[in-house]
C-alpha cells in the first residue's frame, strides 16, 4: 500500500494536529505504519477499520497515553498547534491537559459526582470553590448531565446508569478545558438510546472542541463525523469528507470495508 | 441543553487559540506545552523517596549477609580461633581423645570444645523431613478436598481455619508440641525420650501445612476448567480426573509449595528449639531420639558466648550456611512457581 | 454422575488429611483457652511478676509487646508501602531494578527468623549501635551497643518487610487500570494518580494487608532473643535503648528455663492465650477491613 499523502479533507478552521511518519510499534509487532495525517480544528474526525488495525493504538498516541504502556514505541512527529508534542521537554501531562480522552469502557472514579468532574481542576492547583462548583456546573452542563444529577451531585458516581456514565466521563474531560477530545469507542458498551446521547452530544461539542472518535459502526461514523480515516493493518488507506468517503470511496479496500465485505 | 456554555463564552474568533469561553479560562503560555502548570515540589521529593525507599529490600538482604559474615570470617585468619579449632574439624569426623574411632561432634562447652556442624545438619534434615513427610501429604489432600470435593460452605469455613493456623506464632506451637503434644505422644507410642524429633516435626508440620496448602490449592485452581471438562468428556471418571490431569497440570506449583515448605522447616527455629530435646546425638536414623537442629543450636547458645569468640564465629557460620542453604531453595522455589505460571498462560 | 469406590476412596483420604489438620487445630485452641482462661483475671493483666516469674502478673510482657509492635510498624510499614508503590506504579516490570527488587523481597521472605536475629546482633546492635556508641562516648560502658526494644523493633521491621511489599502489592493490583488512565487522561501527574486515585481505592487492601503483617511480626521470638528481650524486667521499657519483657519470649523462657515446669503452667497457659488473643485479634481486625472495604467498592 502506498503511502498516504498528507491530506486536509475539510479545514475551514485550519489544522490543530499535524501526524508525519508516525511508526508505533509493541515489542517487534509493528502496530501503526507511516500515518501522516491532518485533524481539522473544530471538527470530528472518525478513525474506522477493523478491530486490530491500530486504530484505537493511534488515538492514543495523539495524546501520549501510549507513554503509560511499556512495551510501546513511537517513532515520528505529531504537532499540537504546530508543536511537537513528543519534542524535547514536553511534558505528557500537558499534552493531556490539552488532548482529553474518554475511553471505551466508561470509568468514573468511586467517588461522587461531583468529585469526578472536579478531580481534573483539583489536580491542577485549582483551589477557589467557587470556581470548581462554576465549572463543575458548565461542564455537566456541556455534557448534557447536569438536569439528571443536579440534586444528587454528591451521590457516588457509580450509581449512575451506564449512558449516564459516559457522559459523567465527557463532562469530567470537559471541565479542564482541552482543545482535543479522543473518544475511543465512546458508545460501544452502550443501549441505542445512550448511544444517540452521545452522539448528539458529539455533534455539539464539534462547535467547540477539535474531537477524533474511533468507532467500529459506520453508520455512527456517518453521522458524527465531518471527515473520516480508515485505517487497515496499520496503514492509513483513505482520508476524507465523510459524506464523500462513504459514498465514493477513492480507494478499492476502503468500498470493500463500507460496503462490508470484511472487518 | 449546552447553551449555556455556549453562551458564556465571547463568541469564538476565528484565530485557532484565542477560544477564551469564559474569563475564568486561563492565558496559555507562549510555549505551550513546556508546561504551564509547576508539579509541586514536594510531589517530586516523595517519588525520590519512593525510589530509594524501594531499594531497602535490596539493601536489607545484602546487609544480612555481611553483617553475619562479618562476624563469621576472622575465623580463617584470628589466631584465637586457630588455637582452639581446625577448621577442618568443623566438618569431618576426628578420632578425638577417648574415643576409638572418629566422630561427629558438637560439644561447644567440652575440652577440647568441639564444634563439628554435621551432627547439627543431621538434626535439622532430620526433623524437616519427619515433618514434610506428614505436611506434604497433608497439604495436597487439604488442597486437593477443597479444590474438587468441598461444598462451598465448607470452603468458606476451612481456608479462614488455616489462615487461622497460619497466623499462630510459632512460639505457641512449640509450647503446644512441648506440653500436651509430647505427652500423649509418650503415652501413645511409648518414646523413651519425651521430648523427640517426632515431637518437633508435628509440631513443624503445623506451620509447614498452611504454606503447602496455600500454594498448591492455588495451583490446583488455576489449571483451566477446560482441561477437566476435556477429560470427563472422554469417559474419565472424577478420580482419574484428579490424578491424571489436575494434579500432574499443578505439579509445579505444588512443587514449589513443597519447596517453600521446606525452606521454612529447615529454618522455623521456636518449635525445634522448644520440642526436640536438644541433644546434639549424631544419629541418623532413630526417629525416636531426642535431636539439635542448627536454628535451636544458635537460639541456645549464642547468648552465653562472648563477642569474637572462636564458638561465637562457628554459630555465625551456622547463621551463614542456613542462610545460604534458604537462599537456594527461594530460588528454585521461585522459578518452579513462574514456570508453572509460563506453562498455564501458555496453555490458556 | 456416578461415583465409584475409587471416587469415594480418593475423597476419603483427602477429607480425613483436613480433618486431621481441623482437629489438630480445635485441640490446639481448645487446649490453650481450657487451661489458659482460668488464670486470666484483672491482677494478671495488670500486675508485674514476682520475683519467681510465675506468681503476679505479666503486665510489663504485654507492654512491651504492644510497644515493640507500634516500633515495628513504625519503622517498617512505610518502606514496604514505598517499595509496592514503587513496584507497581512506577518500574516497569521487565526493568532490571524492578527485577532485582522482586529477588530480594522474595528472598527476603524465605530468610530464616533466627538468622534476623543474628542480623540484628551483627548489624544493629554490634555495628551501629557500637559505631554509635565510639563517635559520642569515651566510656567503654556501651550505650546504644547493646540488645534494646529500638534494634528489636528495627529487626522485625526487616523481617516483616517483605509481607507489607507483597500485601500492598496485591491491593494496589485490586485497583483497575482504567481508573488510572482516566487519572493520567484528565493531565493528572504519575503521583497525582497515584495520591488521589490508587492509594484511596486500595486502602483497605493496604490496611488489611499491613495489619497481617504486624500481626506476624508480634509473635516472632526467635530474632529478638539476642536483640532487646529480658527474661525478667520489673520495670516497664521506657527509653528506646531499654530491654523489655515479650509475651513469646516470656513463654520461651518460662517454658525451657523455668526450674519448676510444673507450677508455672498456668502462667504459661495464661500467656499463651494472651499472646494468641492479641495476635487473633489484629488478624480479625484485618478480616473486618477487608470485608468492609469489598463493600464500599460497590456502588
Amino acid at each position: 500500500m502506498s503511502k498516504s499523502e498528507p491530506s486536509v479533507a475539510q479545514a475551514p478552521n485550519g489544522v490543530k494536529m499535524e501526524t508525519r511518519n508516525v511508526n508505533i510499534s509493541y515489542g517487534s509487532n509493528q502496530a501503526i505504519r507511516d500515518v501522516d495525517l491532518d485533524i481539522a480544528d473544530r471538527s470530528v474526525t472518525a478513525l474506522i477499520g477493523p478491530s486490530g488495525c491500530g486504530k484505537s493504538t493511534y488515538l492514543r498516541a495523539l495524546n501520549r497515553m501510549n507513554d503509560t504502556i511499556d512495551s510501546c514505541r513511537f517513532e515520528g512527529h505529531i504537532l499540537l498547534d504546530g508543536e511537537d508534542i513528543y519534542g524535547r521537554g514536553v511534558d505528557p501531562v500537558e499534552v493531556r491537559r490539552r488532548v482529553g480522552m474518554v475511553f471505551q469502557k466508561s470509568n468514573p472514579f468511586p467517588k461522587s459526582i461531583f468529585d469526578n468532574v472536579a478531580f481534573g481542576l483539583r489536580i491542577g492547583g485549582e483551589k477557589d470553590k467557587d470556581v470548581i462548583a462554576e465549572r463543575v456546573e458548565e461542564s455537566l452542563k456541556g455534557a448534557a448531565l447536569w438536569d439528571e444529577v443536579k440534586d444528587r451531585l454528591q451521590t457516588s458516581a457509580l450509581g449512575l446508569s451506564g449512558g449516564q456514565q459516559q457522559r459523567l466521563c465527557i463532562a469530567r474531560c470537559l471541565a479542564v478545558w482541552p482543545e482535543v477530545i479522543l473518544m475511543d469507542e465512546p458508545a460501544s458498551a452502550l443501549d441505542p438510546i445512550a448511544t444517540a446521547k452521545i452522539e448528539e452530544l458529539i455533534r455539539e461539542l464539534r462547535e467547540q472542541y477539535t474531537i477524533v472518535i474511533v468507532t467500529h459502526s459506520m453508520q455512527q461514523a456517518a453521522r458524527v463525523s465531518d471527515s473520516t480515516a480508515f485505517f487497515y493493518m496499520g496503514e492509513l488507506i483513505e482520508h476524507g469528507k465523510t459524506d464523500m468517503m462513504f459514498t465514493r470511496p477513492a480507494k478499492k479496500r476502503t468500498e470493500e470495508y463500507i460496503s462490508g465485505r470484511f472487518g | 441543553m449546552t447553551e449555556q456554555v455556549l453562551d458564556a463564552g465571547d463568541g469564538r474568533a476565528p484565530a485557532v487559540n484565542s477560544r477564551r469561553r469564559t474569563t475564568l479560562r486561563p492565558r496559555r503560555a507562549k510555549s505551550k506545552l513546556a508546561s504551564s502548570f509547576q508539579t509541586p515540589l514536594w510531589h517530586r521529593v516523595a517519588e525520590r523517596t519512593i525510589a530509594v525507599l524501594a531499594l531497602t529490600a535490596i539493601a536489607a538482604i545484602a546487609l544480612i549477609f555481611v553483617f553475619i559474615a562479618r562476624e563469621a570470617v576472622p575465623m580463617f585468619w584470628e589466631v584465637e580461633f586457630a588455637e582452639e579449632v581446625e577448621l577442618r574439624d568443623l566438618f569431618l569426623a576426628k578420632e578425638w581423645k577417648g574415643y576409638d574411632e572418629p566422630v561427629f561432634i558438637w560439644q561447644p562447652v567440652g575440652e577440647p570444645a568441639k564444634f563439628n556442624v554435621v551432627p547439627l545438619f543431621v538434626g535439622s534434615l532430620k526433623v524437616t523431613f519427619l515433618a514434610m513427610l506428614m505436611s506434604v501429604p497433608l497439604g495436597i489432600g487439604c488442597a486437593m478436598f477443597i479444590a474438587l470435593y468441598a461444598p462451598r460452605a465448607v470452603r468458606e469455613i476451612v481456608k479462614p481455619a488455616i489462615e487461622l493456623l497460619a497466623g499462630i506464632p510459632s512460639v505457641v506451637l512449640g509450647f503446644f508440641a512441648l506440653m500436651v503434644l509430647a505427652s500423649w505422644a509418650q503415652a501413645a507410642f511409648g518414646f523413651h525420650f519425651r521430648l523427640n524429633a517426632v515431637v518437633a516435626a508435628i509440631g513443624l508440620a503445623l506451620t509447614i501445612v498452611p504454606v503447602i496448602f496455600t500454594i498448591a490449592e492455588d495451583a490446583i485452581q488455576s489449571v483451566p476448567q477446560t482441561l477437566t471438562e476435556a477429560a470427563l468428556a472422554l469417559g474419565a471418571r472424577k478420580y482419574q480426573v484428579a490424578l491424571r490431569v489436575v494434579l500432574p497440570a499443578a505439579l509445579p506449583g505444588i512443587a514449589a509449595g513443597v519447596v517453600l515448605g521446606f525452606g521454612r522447616a529447615i529454618g522455623e527455629t521456636m518449635i525445634v528449639l522448644m520440642a526436640s530435646g536438644n541433644a546434639a546425638i549424631m544419629e541418623v536414623f532413630d526417629f525416636t531420639t531426642s535431636v539439635r537442629t542448627v536454628t535451636a543450636t544458635i537460639a541456645a547458645e549464642l547468648g552465653e558466648v562472648a563477642q569474637g569468640d572462636p564458638h561465637w564465629r562457628v554459630l555465625f557460620l551456622l547463621g551463614v550456611m542456613l542462610f545460604g542453604v534458604t537462599f537456594v531453595l527461594n530460588i528454585v522455589g521461585d522459578l518452579a512457581i513462574r514456570r508453572l505460571q509460563k506453562k498455564l498462560t501458555a496453555e490458556s | 454422575m456416578r461415583h465409584t469406590k475409587k471416587d469415594w476412596l480418593l475423597a476419603g483420604l483427602t477429607g480425613l488429611s483436613l480433618a486431621v489438620i481441623l482437629l489438630l487445630l480445635a485441640v490446639l485452641l481448645g487446649q490453650i483457652i481450657w487451661h489458659g482462661a482460668p488464670v486470666i483475671s484483672a491482677e494478671f493483666l495488670t500486675e508485674k511478676p514476682g520475683a519467681d516469674m510465675i506468681s503476679g502478673g505479666i503486665w510489663p510482657a504485654i507492654y512491651g509487646t504492644v510497644f515493640m509492635t507500634l516500633l515495628m510498624t513504625l519503622a517498617g510499614v512505610p518502606v514496604g508501602i514505598a517499595t509496592a508503590i514503587f513496584l507497581n506504579e512506577y518500574a516497569s516490570p521487565r526493568s532490571r531494578i524492578a527485577k532485582v527488587v522482586r529477588l530480594a523481597v522474595n528472598n527476603l521472605a524465605g530468610v530464616p527468623s533466627i538468622v534476623f536475629g543474628l542480623f540484628g546482633l551483627g548489624f544493629f546492635i554490634i555495628f551501629v549501635g557500637g559505631s554509635i556508641d565510639s563517635l559520642l562516648y569515651d566510656d567503654p560502658t556501651p550505650v546504644w551497643g547493646k540488645p534494646s526494644i529500638l534494634w528489636a523493633s528495627l529487626t522485625l521491621a526487616v523481617l516483616t518487610l517483605p509481607v507489607v511489599i507483597v500485601t500492598t502489592e496485591e491491593a494496589l493490583r485490586t485497583v483497575p487500570r482504567e481508573l488510572r488512565d482516566a487519572s493520567l487522561a484528565l493531565g493528572a501527574t504519575r503521583f497525582q494518580t497515584v495520591y488521589k486515585i490508587v492509594l484511596p481505592n486500595a486502602k483497605g487492601g493496604i490496611l488489611t494487608g499491613v495489619i497481617l503483617a504486624v500481626s506476624r511480626g508480634a509473635g516472632e521470638v526467635a530474632p529478638i532473643i539476642f536483640c532487646g528481650a529480658a527474661n525478667f524486667l520489673p520495670y516497664l521499657p521506657t527509653d528506646l535503648r531499654d530491654m523489655f519483657m515479650h509475651l513469646g519470649y516470656h513463654v520461651y523462657a518460662l517454658a525451657t528455663q523455668s526450674p519448676n515446669v510444673d507450677a508455672a503452667q498456668p502462667t504459661l497457659f495464661g500467656t499463651v492465650l494472651v499472646l494468641l488473643v492479641l495476635t487473633f485479634s489484629l488478624n480479625l481486625l484485618a478480616v473486618i477491613i477487608r470485608a468492609r472495604s469489598r463493600a464500599a467498592l460497590r456502588p
